[in-house]
């Protein structure tokens, strides 16, 4: 397939992999970026110029902690240069009034704030840090100025018990927009996985709570919601397909279709530091390999879905069937299904001996915390 | 489901914060919003260049109706109250 057939929408930027959180679901690599091999000013500076070229529109800022880049400021203000649409995707921390308000001058449009809970104690528990009621604060002072807030809270069967709280403290504040976001299984997330995956009557309920909410809400507070895949009959059109619609780049200037792309063996990823953007999007063997539809093996092949899921995800592939070339585990159709049902019948377990154990306080729990890079 | 809430006509739509026009001239005529773009044709680019705290409904409508006088007048507006729900749906308008 030609790559001049597809189009990069939007530029996935992940500033750096320094964050003063530890969550415990971050979809951040298990090996994190020093600081001393994130990009430079300048180098950002040339990509978001080249991502406009290329009709990228929106550039989403992320990490790792955004806030950590001393630059996010001239940064934000590179891309508005260049005419994109600029997001910023934050736990808060650490923001104060002054800076954030050089941030709205350079032209940041939204600001997206990620919640771990209702409240401070689960929140804390997941986040491995305490900045729930900074987060509040944050959102009272986003307000205040003229660009959109999404609330983003990171949902999972630790915390789908307090959906109705989080609705309410979403309407409380009154963003824009909410987002209930499953973890999905990558990173740090699938370390953790066995605590983390909800039960099928446990996402049923949250789902008609959810949907209750949507239509409550509806013109006030446009309200979204990601579920885990693993629940799904069919699969997820992961990042709207492989390198179709998407570029992502890492702290150290990797260009990559996916944040989790590093997990299958063999990828190369050609540098912002050495090629241009339009070069890598167009020839670079990683962009190549699973765009449009000659790769693709049976099932998917001959589906009529081919065209709406693309597969869907190639990484999830590689963590269940060990090949990335497979159809999407998580499909019904995959001859795969199987390593899904089992993972969930195993959480079962987990979960039956968790019950057991009542006496056992949460900060008991044995959790990967993902650490902060030097 | 909820009943859908028409706009006023004497209320002024505004875009919302963070929904703004494209800038990126290699894109032009879109609307951008969060995690979100819609692609505007001729009409719907007269609708939301209006929408600036300015123009009544009732304002846009006439307008519209001037600038499309092949156009049924009922269906121009009936066309632009249905556009207008479905940008605050989005939560893309604040009405003023």
């Amino acid at each position: 397939m030609n790559a001049r057939s597809f189009h990069p929408l939007a530029l996935i930027a992940e500033l750096t992999h320094r964050c003063p959180l530890h969550c415990v679901y971050c979809s951040n690599p298990l090996e994190l970026a020093r600081r001393e091999v994130e990009l430079p000013t300048d180098t950002w500076v040339r990509v978001l110029r080249e991502a406009a070229e290329l009709g990228v529109m929106q550039a989403d800022f992320t990490g790792g902690e955004p806030l950590a880049r001393p630059d996010l400021v001239e940064i934000i203000r590179a891309a508005r240069g260049a005419g994109l649409y600029a997001s910023l995707i934050t736990s808060g921390i650490p923001l104060d009034e002054k800076r954030f308000e050089e941030i709205v001058g350079a032209g940041l449009d939204h600001l997206q704030l990620s919640f771990q809970g209702a409240e401070e104690e689960s929140a804390s528990e997941y986040s491995g840090t305490r900045t729930h009621a900074q987060k509040l604060r944050v959102a009272g002072c986003v307000k205040r100025y003229r660009i959109a807030l999404t609330l983003n809270f990171v949902m999972h069967r630790g915390n789908l018990g307090q959906l109705e709280e989080m609705i309410a403290l979403a309407e409380e504040i009154g963003p824009q927009r909410v987002e209930f976001a499953h973890v999905q299984y990558y990173g740090w997330a699938f370390a953790n996985r066995p605590r983390l995956l909800p039960t099928r009557m446990q996402l049923d309920r949250s789902l008609a709570t959810l949907k209750k909410a949507e239509e409550r809400l509806r013109g006030r507070i446009r309200v979204e919601y990601v579920l885990p895949d693993y629940y799904s009959k069919f699969p997820k059109a992961c990042m709207g397909g492989w390198g179709r619609k998407v570029m992502l780049v890492t702290p150290r200037g990797d260009a990559m279709p996916c944040h989790a792309a590093n997990v299958i063996p063999g990828m190369k990823f050609e540098n912002v530091q050495t090629q241009s953007l339009r070069r890598i999007w167009d020839n670079s063997p990683a962009f190549q390999k699973f765009r449009g539809e000659d790769w693709m093996p049976e099932p998917c092949r001959s589906c009529d879905r081919r065209a709406q899921d693309f597969g869907g995800c190639r990484c999830q592939a590689f963590l269940m069937a060990k090949d990335a070339a497979a159809t999407d585990p998580v499909c019904s159709l995959s001859p795969h299904r199987g390593f899904v049902d089992s993972i969930i019948l195993e959480e079962g377990r987990e979960i039956s001996r968790e019950i057991k154990t009542p006496a056992m306080p949460p900060s008991k729990v044995e959790w990967f915390y993902r650490p902060n890079p030097a | 489901m909820a009943p859908t809430v028409l706009p006023d006509p004497e209320k002024r739509p505004r875009l919302a914060p963070g929904c703004r026009l494209a800038e990126n001239a290699q894109q032009p005529r879109a609307l951008q919003m969060p995690e979100r773009v819609l692609q505007l044709n001729g009409p719907s680019l007269e609708i939301v260049q209006r929408c600036d705290g300015k123009h009544t409904v009732r304002e846009i409508i006439l307008d519209l109706q001037q600038i499309y006088t092949k156009t049924d007048p009922l269906k121009v507006e009936q066309d632009i109250l249905e556009y207008l729900t479905l940008l605050q749906e989005q939560r893309a308008l604040d009405f003023e």
